[in-house]
């Protein structure tokens, strides 16, 4: 079952938006995952029983598409752009740099759950790549260096995530 | 609202801005803003009032200039004088010389001519001049004059004849012929119909349908109309990746500025013409984009594709006739409606006419946003538009078409772009992506970087595309850490001609182009990495010898 709080109370209202229509799908697990942040077991279940669909249904779909995310992700999130313009200016350097400094794999978390690390693909600043996301922030014609001192800076807190 | 309304709002926009003697545009398109374009547009509109000349300048925001390396950028008229990589620091400046002295800051200036020179603008000739944010900076512009001809001096079948006389194809990359298409649903039984537009531009490397949204979203608005017009459609979507929030916001507000000025709904200008829009979001599936995967994906399914026929122009969403467009082939609908269809045809080639816009990417000096007639070669977009290869590096290979497109040799740059040539040479048009390699990249590790790509973003549904491309990314991953034999190349070339010819959908009887033409013109870099376990752009082998790559 889902806690009555707060964001059960969004979800509601955005059912209720999207006129409990099959086709609005997509458009109610990308606000579910808004509120909530990611789209567990519980979750999905609740929009199937309140959408009188299969939970495989909603689960196929969730799975599906690369953009829901499945698991929690951790309190500081950097997304690397994959898109051709980025792999070109080799991005996938930034991205190991990453992945030895901080001791986290692309698509997961460190243990302390602080950091996670994703990839994205084309965020479509091709003309300023590499690009890599820190938290809501693009940072374009990246560097390694400029991206580890920024990604350091947050998980020290001393930027707003 | 009645359609001699929209005329009166033009007037009365046109008088509104004359009474200015500058305009400053900022474009504030999500590649300036990361680079402090909001910050910018604050600084003028504080510098113009702090000079007290805000009564005679005017501070807008607008979309892509398509400079986009180069921002923020910041376009003054008149003389359309373009500042690059304006800072906040440096904003007072710029309104002090150049508005109150009338002194241009030269050094400041965007200096590329060529950049400009060879492009042709139609699809994007607002972009960078009109407020996204304002219908009436549209309607000025003549926006939507072309919807008030159409409902009120010509037919549905007319409107069809004139884009049937323009020439033009889909956008999106397969270059169907546009009116046929419309033609097709217009005759299809079946009610209600519905028009798609497709703005899930989900090859990497591509911008130009966002940077559309963001700069002109009622371009595509009134293109959607206007079809919905000459086919008899009543509904309409508008599918848009959720990577692009921007482009999301200004579409929704254009929505509902369209909605007030009963450009949409029940209807539309008191003419009982009846068309909605909604948006749909996708989420990250880049075979989204097959027809009849966007299709189930509307629908709120999975975007598993199907077979066709039937065809969606017979049975789309939901089993009724739908017309599917890419929103670049909308946006050209209006000027087409406006100017006719012979005005049309008479740029481009006789057989792809128009203009096409491409985002110009990777190893490449004026890298951006950019339109270009049908039939300019790719020398012209990658040395003269693009101004070359940077830090004195070699040119290597051009990718066009994205993920499922072709790495195209120096031999073959005087190739005019058309869905024809393209296709001759092994690669496609696509959503219009060209991105330039050096000698610093490998296309063996270029070849599988795309299979990486494809693999990941197949569906599963069919088996060619699924295993196939599977088996291809273990041979590239083999090749790669040395261990590749001479077979492994006969079997890449064997392995993905299957793959195109048996795949049930777009995604897989195109994915191995980028192994075909890979193989077809840099054979030798195979072979060096099979017999001589050899990577001149040192890029594979990495965790084996290292030494060794490095020469």
């Amino acid at each position: 079952m889902l806690k009555d709080d707060n964001r059960k109370g969004m979800l509601e209202k955005v059912l209720k938006e999207n006129d409990y229509q099959e086709s609005a799908l997509l458009e109610i697990l990308h606000k579910a995952q808004e509120i909530y942040g990611y789209l567990d077991k519980n979750l999905l279940t609740y929009v199937a029983n309140v959408l009188k669909l299969p939970p495989s249904h909603v689960f196929g779909v969730a799975t599906f598409y690369s953009y829901f995310k499945l698991k929690a992700p951790g309190q500081h999130v950097v997304t690397g752009c994959l898109g051709t313009a980025c792999y070109v200016k080799e991005v996938e350097d930034i991205m190991s740099a990453i992945e030895n400094e901080f001791n986290v794999k692309r698509g997961g978390s460190t243990s302390d759950g602080k950091l996670s690390l994703f990839m994205t693909r084309c965020i479509g600043a091709c003309a300023m790549a590499p690009n890599i996301i820190v938290d809501d922030e693009v940072i374009g014609k990246a560097t390694k260096e400029v991206v580890l001192e920024r990604i350091k800076l947050a998980l020290e807190g001393g930027a707003s995530a | 609202m009645k359609p001699a309304d929209i005329q009166k709002i033009a007037e009365h926009e046109v008088d509104f801005q004359r009474a200015y003697k500058h305009r400053i545009n900022v474009c504030t398109s999500s590649g300036c803003v990361p680079f402090g374009a909001l910050k910018v547009l604050k600084a003028f509109e504080e510098a113009v009032k702090e000079f007290g000349v805000e009564k005679e300048c005017k501070v807008a925001r607008t979309g892509c200039v398509g400079t986009c390396s180069v921002g923020p950028a910041v376009i003054i008229e008149p003389g359309d004088y373009l500042y690059q990589s304006v800072t906040p620091e440096k904003v007072r400046e710029i309104v002090r010389d150049h508005i109150v002295l009338g002194l241009p800051m030269k050094e400041n200036l965007y200096s590329n001519e060529a950049f400009f020179t060879k492009q042709q603008r139609i699809v994007l000739k607002n972009a960078g001049k009109i407020d996204p944010h304002r219908v009436e900076d549209y309607i000025a512009m003549g926006g939507y004059s072309a919807l008030v001809k159409c409902i009120t001096r010509m037919t549905p079948q007319g409107v069809i004849e004139e884009v049937k006389d323009s020439g033009l194809r889909g956008r999106g990359g397969a270059g169907f012929p546009t009116g046929q298409k419309w033609s097709l649903v217009a005759r299809a039984h079946g009610s209600p119909k519905y028009i798609v537009a497709n703005l899930d531009e989900g090859d990497p490397g591509v911008f130009a349908n966002r940077t559309l949204a963001e700069a002109d979203p009622h371009s595509i608005i009134e293109g959607m109309v206007i079809a919905a017009y000459a086919v008899g459609a009543e509904k309409g979507y508008i599918y848009i990746r959720a990577e692009y929030p921007l482009a999301i916001q200004t579409l929704k507000l254009a929505l509902e500025q369209a909605r007030v000025l009963t450009l949409l709904g029940d209807n539309i200008l008191e003419t009982g013409l009846k068309f909605n829009i909604e948006l749909r979001f996708g989420a990250g599936a880049f075979v989204a984009g097959e027809e009849t995967a966007i299709l189930a994906s509307v629908e709120g399914r999975r975007a598993n594709p199907r077979p066709r026929p039937p065809y969606p122009a017979n049975s789309g969403l939901w089993g009724k006739p739908t017309l599917i467009q890419n929103v670049e082939t909308l946006a050209n609908i209006p000027n087409i409606v406006h100017y006719g269809g012979e005005w049309f045809a008479k740029y481009g080639t006789p057989r792809c006419t128009g203009t096409k816009c491409f985002s110009l990417t990777g190893k490449i000096n004026n890298p951006g946003l950019i339109e270009v007639p049908m039939g300019i070669t790719l020398r012209e977009v990658v040395f003269d538009i693009g101004g070359g290869i940077p830090d004195g590096r070699k040119f290597k290979a051009v990718l066009v078409g994205g993920p499922s497109g072709g790495c195209l040799p120096e031999t073959l740059l005087d190739l005019p772009i058309d869905y024809e040539a393209l296709t001759r040479v092994g690669a496609i048009m696509g959503s219009g992506g060209i991105v330039v390699i050096d000698d610093q990249s490998c296309m063996v590790d270029t070849a599988k970087f795309f299979t990486d790509f494809c693999v990941e973003e197949s569906c599963g549904r069919c088996n060619p595309c699924r295993a196939g491309l599977a088996r291809v990314k273990e041979i590239f991953d083999g090749i790669t850490k040395g261990e590749g034999k001479m077979e492994d190349i006969t079997t890449l070339e064997k392995s993905s001609g299957y793959i195109k010819e048996a795949s049930l959908c777009g995604l897989g009887q195109t994915a191995p182009n980028p192994v075909v033409t890979t193989l077809r013109y840099f054979r030798e870099e195979y072979v060096e990495h099979v017999v001589e376990k050899k990577c001149r752009a040192g890029r594979c082998f990495k965790n084996l010898n290292s030494e060794a790559n490095k020469q």
